[in-house]
């Protein structure tokens, strides 16, 4: 008996102690480096210190009964009374309940209101569009607007809204920095979208979260937030001196592999937006092989871009690729039909 | 395609080459060992071919234990693999089979066995029946969820193990990613163990509500039959979801359908919310029976009536209904609109009204109670604290906005493992010390189950709490390895030094399993707890036809009260009757095979084999429809002999064995 009371108290003041000493310690979560991230994080704040309030009572109720009432030689005698309950008391732990709830509720409604836009003050600076694709097992970022492509890491100007639209050249990934903001799933044919801002100049890990084979323990990208200036310079140094990519080489890029940081001075929004319910496939099933020697019945793939016949199809695909064209150097024209689900 | 017999096992990880010697070894070992003994008509007439529902209660609690054993063994090799930076123990793709099969192994081979067979073992017991309503159904459910462990056990030496997660997301689990035939066996076998559970959920459904002896009405049931009736109904309604998703993906996988895929206009997100649709009910599945047992164990131990019991019961209700409306909140971060997330937020974070109910009940429970620190009292009195994290962290999980930053990170692992482990595995462990007695008349020895108790409760807090700092931290769950740079370290090897004192503590469940069966005291009587409900009103062990005649019942806590009125009366001869009863059955056991044949050359894409391997269903149907055995019946000399001899001999000699 002294035992269970003795690891439950030195339970809770180990939580509770890990719990506050997360407060001020370097997980990256405790330190936003940005306003969504922030405003993210005040809600968990609020939510942890209403949730220890809950704990510390159950906890605190939970050892004084068992305490209290524990059998012992004395009362061994002792016969409890028949009690079937007290609607008073039940409603009391019913309503308390509900009043936590929806006192978590309110911020929690209004913070995802919020972060589903633009961060409050900078609401009249035009948000810097990236397109964010992901593939196994890398990421790729393009700058329509600045006519330029990097692969695994990301630059961002500080100070200025980011518009990320998130789509997946395959498999599901999902799209993280938690430093600046809280992740959305990255999905072929489908575009969501994350808007942040980097107070400072700094370099942030970004990562993807869901499970996407046997390179996603790699999958991370390197976001460096720099001044306006920095930025700029670092748009013209590409412009400059960056190889143009081919059509060729994306796809090659599209196969499943690790590769390191890569940075060009086109994007191949010229040729796919996969983010488009029309778009080509770029798998490569032949490629998956787990090696147990046994691949099954591998189909042929109609969208695929390998696949040369089926003209019908094909001829279809080139209309929605000049489509895609068009509508890449006319921005803001796609995005909203697409976004969600 | 067909088999390619010269590839038959997995080769070229030393890991697996040992497993397979194991099971070799093992298997040569069993069956020589059941020769040997003759042992093979025993176990054919008295078990494989049972229609007993305590029999079959006893097979799932076996199955449920040895896939423990599978499920944990997974658990200790990701902790080994996790527990330094850049680890090389396993490779990335061993890992990925791994975390899947452990996922699916405790959540479908541990978790549903082990409350299945306490749930048959006790409900009829409970409710005052001689059976459960449809006995060969029964068998035949068992048998299925057999044939369904088996196979998907045998992916790892046969053909590789699936390996895109326990929730298989599409397009990842499909052809396109993963050509391989491992994720067939997670589509076929996952089948042919659902239809056995959908089968024990309307075989409950029915047994509580046509089954109830007389005077019980379902406000004097007791909890866990209440639970487990509840689950029952959770189960008939989402588990025929989960049988069209993984028929689709079967579809997909086999025979080229999308309907996942991303060619051809198939939508991943449509496999996600069919599996969430089955999967967040299938949570309260496997938590609802376990809140019945601690209801149950807590009254027993605190010797008082259960605190709130019609507000327990609106609860469990509550808690089904919106076991339905949450499974978004699994997806929070896939691009939903800000509407919709709210709506699932607040759906979600209602269940802790429900949920906070019924812990103040048990909490007013046992308040100017008797508390009786018991092993089983011990894992229901652990359950509280424990689970009240796992509750908080899950509220914080369900505003929306904040899981942007939880999401699929180490944080969320802790959180579910903090409500499964306290949620279901607590209570079990309750539960079969509980019932132990009942089921074969001796009881678990107190003090390795102390062990046992200590071990495991320390083991899993050390295991799984600095998993919430590395989620907080940016550590993603699934990554099979990290770099040193993350800083995560540390707290991982904390994290894999708990898993060893986990593991130590089943060991300990595993040897006190031993322990008892050699030496514990056979001289208990039939009611060694001094407990509440009416299966401690029959033999221990419990006689095969349950109940000479059936109880009536006139209050809730039924046993209790005619202990204390003195309305157990001994059975005179005129009282008794024949009783009939089902005999045994081949047919469930012979399903339960073909089942697994043709899942088995389902899975290799031998679709003709597999279709004609079928066929031996329909046979077994067809024999079933015209077979007329009635059964039998018990004759009164029996149940006089049987009765009196429990009943004279009951408490004679029976010395505490608890204090």
């Amino acid at each position: 008996m002294k035992k269970s009371k003795l690891f439950l108290v030195s339970l809770t003041s180990i939580m509770a102690m890990l719990l506050l000493s997360g407060c001020e310690n370097n997980m990256v979560v405790f330190n936003p480096e940005g306003p969504i991230a922030r405003q993210i994080l005040e809600l968990i704040n609020f939510s942890i210190a209403l949730m220890l309030l809950v704990t510390v009572v159950v906890f605190g109720l939970f050892g004084f009964i068992v305490w209290k009432y524990r059998e012992r030689k004395e009362n061994m005698d002792y016969e409890p009374p028949e009690e079937h309950g007290s609607t008073v008391l039940e409603i009391i732990w019913t309503v308390i309940p509900i009043l936590i709830i929806v006192a978590l509720t309110i911020p929690t409604v209004k913070t995802i209101y919020a972060i589903d836009e633009v961060p409050k003050g900078y609401e009249n600076e035009e948000p810097l569009v990236i397109n964010v694709t992901s593939a196994d097992w890398k990421w790729i970022f393009s700058y329509p607007e600045q006519g330029i492509e990097t692969v695994n890491y990301v630059n961002i100007p500080e100070d200025r809204p980011i518009d990320f639209r998130l789509t997946s050249a395959g498999t599901m990934q999902s799209f993280w920095i938690p430093a600046l903001a809280g992740q959305k799933y990255t999905m072929a044919k489908a575009e969501t979208q994350l808007y942040l801002v980097a107070d400072n100049p700094g370099s942030y890990v970004g990562k993807n979260t869901n499970f996407n084979g046997q390179g996603y323990a790699g999958m991370e990208f390197e976001v460096l937030s720099q001044t306006q200036k920095e930025f700029e310079q670092w748009i013209k140094d590409v412009k400059e001196t960056a190889p143009k990519m081919t059509l060729e080489e994306y796809e090659k890029m599209l196969e499943p592999s690790h590769l390191g940081r890569k940075t060009f001075s086109n994007t191949h929004l010229e040729w796919v937006d996969h983010s488009d319910p029309h778009s080509k496939n770029y798998t490569n099933p032949e490629m998956y092989d787990r090696g147990h020697g046994w691949p099954g019945k591998i189909f042929e793939d109609k969208d695929n871009y390998k696949n040369k016949d089926g003209n019908t199809e094909h001829s279809n695909h080139e209309n929605n690729e000049d489509m895609n064209h068009k509508e890449s150097e006319t921005e803001d024209s796609h995005g909203g039909d697409h976004s969600g689900h | 395609m067909g088999i390619k017999w010269d590839e038959f096992f997995v080769t070229g990880d030393p890991l697996i080459f040992a497993s397979q010697i194991g099971i070799a070894l093992t298997m040569v070992g069993a069956l020589a060992g059941i020769t040997y003994f003759k042992k093979w008509n025993y176990l054919w007439t008295e078990w494989f071919t049972t229609v007993d529902h305590k029999k079959i209660g006893i097979m799932y609690i076996l199955l449920g234990v040895v896939m423990f054993l599978r499920g944990g063994i997974d658990g200790l090799m990701m902790k080994g693999q996790t527990a330094v930076p850049e680890n090389d123990f396993l490779n990335a793709q061993h890992y990925n089979e791994v975390f899947t099969t452990h996922g699916v192994i405790m959540i479908l081979f541990v978790a549903m066995p082990l409350l299945i067979g306490l749930m048959n073992f006790v409900i009829p017991l409970q409710i005052g029946a001689r059976d459960v309503a449809f006995p060969q159904l029964n068998a035949l459910s068992f048998w299925l969820t057999v044939s369904g462990a088996a196979l998907f056990n045998i992916s790892f030496i046969i053909g590789g193990s699936p390996d895109a997660g326990w929730t298989s997301y599409f397009p990842l689990a499909g052809k396109e990613f993963s050509p391989g035939i491992g994720n067939n066996f997670y589509a076929v076998a996952l089948q042919i163990a659902g239809a056995g559970t959908l089968m024990t959920g309307i075989n409950f459904v029915v047994t509580v509500l046509k089954m109830r002896t007389k005077g019980m009405t379902l406000m004097k049931m007791p909890m866990f039959t209440w639970t487990s009736f509840i689950t029952s109904i959770i189960i008939v309604a989402s588990f025929p979801i989960f049988t069209v998703a993984l028929a689709l993906m079967t579809f997909d996988r086999t025979f080229g359908t999308h309907f996942f895929t991303i060619s051809g206009g198939g939508m991943d997100m449509l496999w996600a919310n069919l599996f969430w649709l089955w999967g967040h009910p299938e949570v309260y599945i496997v938590v609802l029976p376990a809140f019945g047992m601690l209801s149950d164990i807590i009254s027993t131990f605190a010797r008082k009536t259960l605190y709130g019991y019609k507000s327990m019961v609106i609860s469990i209700v509550m808690i089904s209904v919106l076991s339905m409306l949450v499974w978004v909140h699994h997806f929070f971060t896939m691009g939903n609109s800000a509407g919709v997330n709210s709506f699932f937020s607040i759906t979600t974070m209602a269940i802790a009204i429900p949920t906070g109910v019924k812990v103040f009940n048990w909490l007013f429970t046992m308040r100017k109670g008797r508390i009786k620190f018991t092993t089983a009292m011990l894992w229901a009195l652990a359950f509280v604290p424990n689970f009240v994290i796992g509750g908080v962290t899950g509220v914080m999980l369900a505003m929306a906005a904040a899981d942007y930053q939880y999401h699929n990170t180490l944080f969320l692992v802790a959180h579910f493992h903090y409500v499964l482990i306290p949620g279901v595995v607590f209570p079990i462990f309750a539960g079969l010390y509980f019932w132990w007695p009942k089921m074969f008349g001796y009881m678990l020895n107190e003090k390795i189950g102390k062990w046992h108790f200590w071990l495991f409760v320390v083991g899993f807090n050390v295991t799984f709490m600095p998993m919430f700092f590395l989620g907080l931290d940016g550590a993603v769950r699934r990554a099979y390895t990290y770099s040193a740079e993350t800083g995560f370290g540390p707290l991982m090897m904390i994290s894999a030094v708990g898993s060893v004192i986990l593991a130590a503590g089943f060991a300990a469940l595993v040897y006190n399993i031993y322990w008892s069966a050699r030496n514990a005291d056979r001289n208990i009587g039939n009611d060694p707890w001094d407990a509440r409900t009416l299966e401690w009103a029959t033999a221990t062990p419990v006689q095969h036809y349950n109940f000479a005649s059936l109880p009536e019942v006139t209050k809730l806590d039924a046993f209790w009260h005619m202990k204390k009125t003195d309305e157990l009366q001994p059975l005179t001869e005129d009282e008794i009757e024949e009783i009939h009863l089902p005999s045994n059955t081949w047919i469930p056991i012979y399903m339960g095979v073909v089942f697994g044949i043709s899942g088995f050359l389902l899975v290799f894409e031998w679709t003709i084999a597999a279709g004609i391997a079928a066929l031996g269903i329909f046979a077994g149907l067809a024999f079933r429809s015209f077979d007329y055995d009635e059964g039998f019946h018990v004759h009164k000399d029996e149940i006089f002999e049987t009765e009196s001899k429990w009943r004279k001999g009951a408490n004679k000699g029976v010395k505490n064995h608890v204090s």
